[in-house]
């Protein structure tokens, strides 16, 4: 292997390779997949001169630490977090230099969930379909990050961002998600969809990239029996036999058998992608555009 | 027809049985070809085709609502042949369901000519129709944690194949060598929307690979 590398030091509790994402393969039950917050992954790719279909990692809740083989500029953006090099804080938000061989610390996540590393070259796996973002739900595309792996990168093309802080969204104090009616909103009671669009939801630990789980009260159905299996859209809110509404986040399935009440705005689910369990959630009711 | 907004770029259009749905999305692929429909994904399923990703939702809305889905051509192609061993777990459970002998399962299985309906569940997973209603079996009460891969399956109308172990709840008769999802190949899905599928019957599996 050549000495444009990045060696993965401490994985974290789940660190994944994220770009775009694979789109155009739902009828194969491909998901779309591709980093959660893309907001955040798009600027840190801006930040280190990346084109916006590079490659990232993206971080959960406890970091990661990365020794590249080459001197690099890096850039963490998403859920703010400490960040070191050989121990010496360096900015959040900004293109950092990493010599070659030095330590970089992504720290645990001050607020929010998923912090994107951008590395100047982008990480350079394997495509699959045209995407090298893992793919939880079925298995596509490099598996999560492990202690010890060593990951490819590409030769730089452009020149980092001069910029001193780049200003990012705040991970939410509250989550609200506006949601349009979903095409199985008759499958509920009346009394059930003014409860999903009213009540308070908050966001469950069982949440994942494949979908944002919530706590709160449960949906009751209008109508009884299984549904066929239907296509989904990303952010459709599906109501499972239990009643408590899950919005389909990047690696959901393509098709399933549950009725979608609501489908939340896809302007929204960055936000999703940053709300850690506990976090209040209200779904409010909007128009379709 | 019946055309349900989804979001603010995607609709579901739902008709009233399987092989509409697979003439619409016909139909659908078709028009997106042509150019006259631009839709990032067109995702059939058991009675819907869901389009998403469309610039202007509202005009394929009119236009679907309208229209008479044209009936489906005859299905044209190559036929996929899978080489399938019956062996599975459940060949006895479906056997009863059917109320024939064991060893029938196979023979109705095999002289059927399946084609995929739709694909979902997991990359490369079919949804093949062809077997005739009297031949639906139920979902198993308890699903296993982990099927095999290359499993062979039946639920209610459907037969699938495992592309890769996991979690399931099919009725398992057989198992196959037949790689369904390989993304190193082009294309990566063995089974896509349409394709024609036969079932041709292998001996069991010799005992002397690997060693003693």
């Amino acid at each position: 292997m050549t000495d444009r590398a990045l060696a993965v030091v401490r994985a974290g509790a789940l660190t994944t390779v994220q770009d775009r994402g694979r789109p155009g393969h739902a009828h194969l039950g491909v998901p779309r997949s591709g980093a959660l917050d893309a907001p955040a992954a798009a600027l840190v790719l801006r930040l280190v001169g990346c084109p916006p279909d590079a490659a990232v990692l993206e971080t959960t809740l406890t970091g990661c630490a990365l020794r590249p083989r080459c001197a690099v500029a890096v850039a963490v953006g998403g859920a703010p977090c400490p960040v070191t090099v050989d121990g010496r804080p360096v900015p959040w938000g900004a293109p950092v230099g990493v010599p070659a061989g030095a330590l970089l610390n992504v720290g645990a996540a001050d607020s929010g969930v998923r912090s994107y590393v951008a590395v100047s070259g982008g990480i350079l796996v394997e495509p699959v379909l045209g995407s090298r973002s893992t793919d939880l739900l079925s298995g596509l595309g490099p598996p999560p990050l492990a202690d010890g792996v060593v990951l490819p990168l590409g030769r730089p093309r452009g020149r980092h961002a001069r910029v001193d802080v780049a200003p990012q969204p705040a991970p939410p104090s509250e989550l609200v998600l506006r949601v349009t009616p979903g095409p199985r909103a008759d499958w509920f009671t009346p009394e059930a969809v003014r409860t999903f669009t009213s009540r308070a939801y908050r966001v469950s630990s069982a949440s994942n990239r494949i979908g944002l789980r919530v706590d709160g009260p449960a949906l009751q159905r209008a109508r009884s029996g299984e549904l066929p299996s239907e296509g989904m859209v990303l952010g459709a809110v599906q109501v499972p036999p239990d009643g408590r509404p899950v919005v389909f986040l990047a690696d959901h399935p393509t098709t399933g058998g549950y009725p979608v009440i609501g489908v939340v705005r896809t302007a929204d689910l960055p936000a999703a992608a940053q709300a850690a369990p506990g976090t209040p959630v209200r779904f409010v009711a909007v128009r379709r555009r | 027809m019946n055309v349900l907004p989804v979001g603010d770029d995607a609709l579901l259009v739902e008709v009233s049985s399987g092989e509409e749905a697979e003439a619409l999305h016909a139909d659908l692929l078709r028009r997106r070809a042509e150019g006259t429909l631009v839709a990032r994904e067109i995702v059939p399923a058991a009675r819907t085709v869901l389009l998403d990703g469309l610039a202007d939702p509202a005009r394929p809305a009119s236009e679907l609502a309208a229209a008479d889905v044209p009936p489906a051509a005859p299905r044209a192609g190559r036929v996929v042949e899978i080489p399938v061993r019956y062996d599975g777990p459940d060949l006895a459970d479906v056997a009863a369901h059917w109320g024939v002998a064991e060893d029938e399962v196979g023979r109705v299985h095999a002289g059927t000519e399946f084609h995929v309906a739709f694909c979902g569940f997991a990359p490369g997973f079919g949804y093949l129709t062809g077997l005739p209603a009297r031949y639906d079996v139920p979902r198993r009460d308890t699903p296993r944690t982990a099927v095999p891969a290359g499993s062979v399956a039946l639920a209610g109308p459907y037969t699938g194949v495992y592309p890769r172990s996991s979690p399931g709840g099919w009725q398992l008769i057989g198992s196959t060598d037949a790689v369904l999802w390989d993304h190193t190949r082009v294309p990566a899905a063995l089974l896509s929307p349409g394709t024609r599928v036969r079932f041709v019957p292998r001996g069991p599996r010799c005992g002397h690979q690997g060693g003693p």
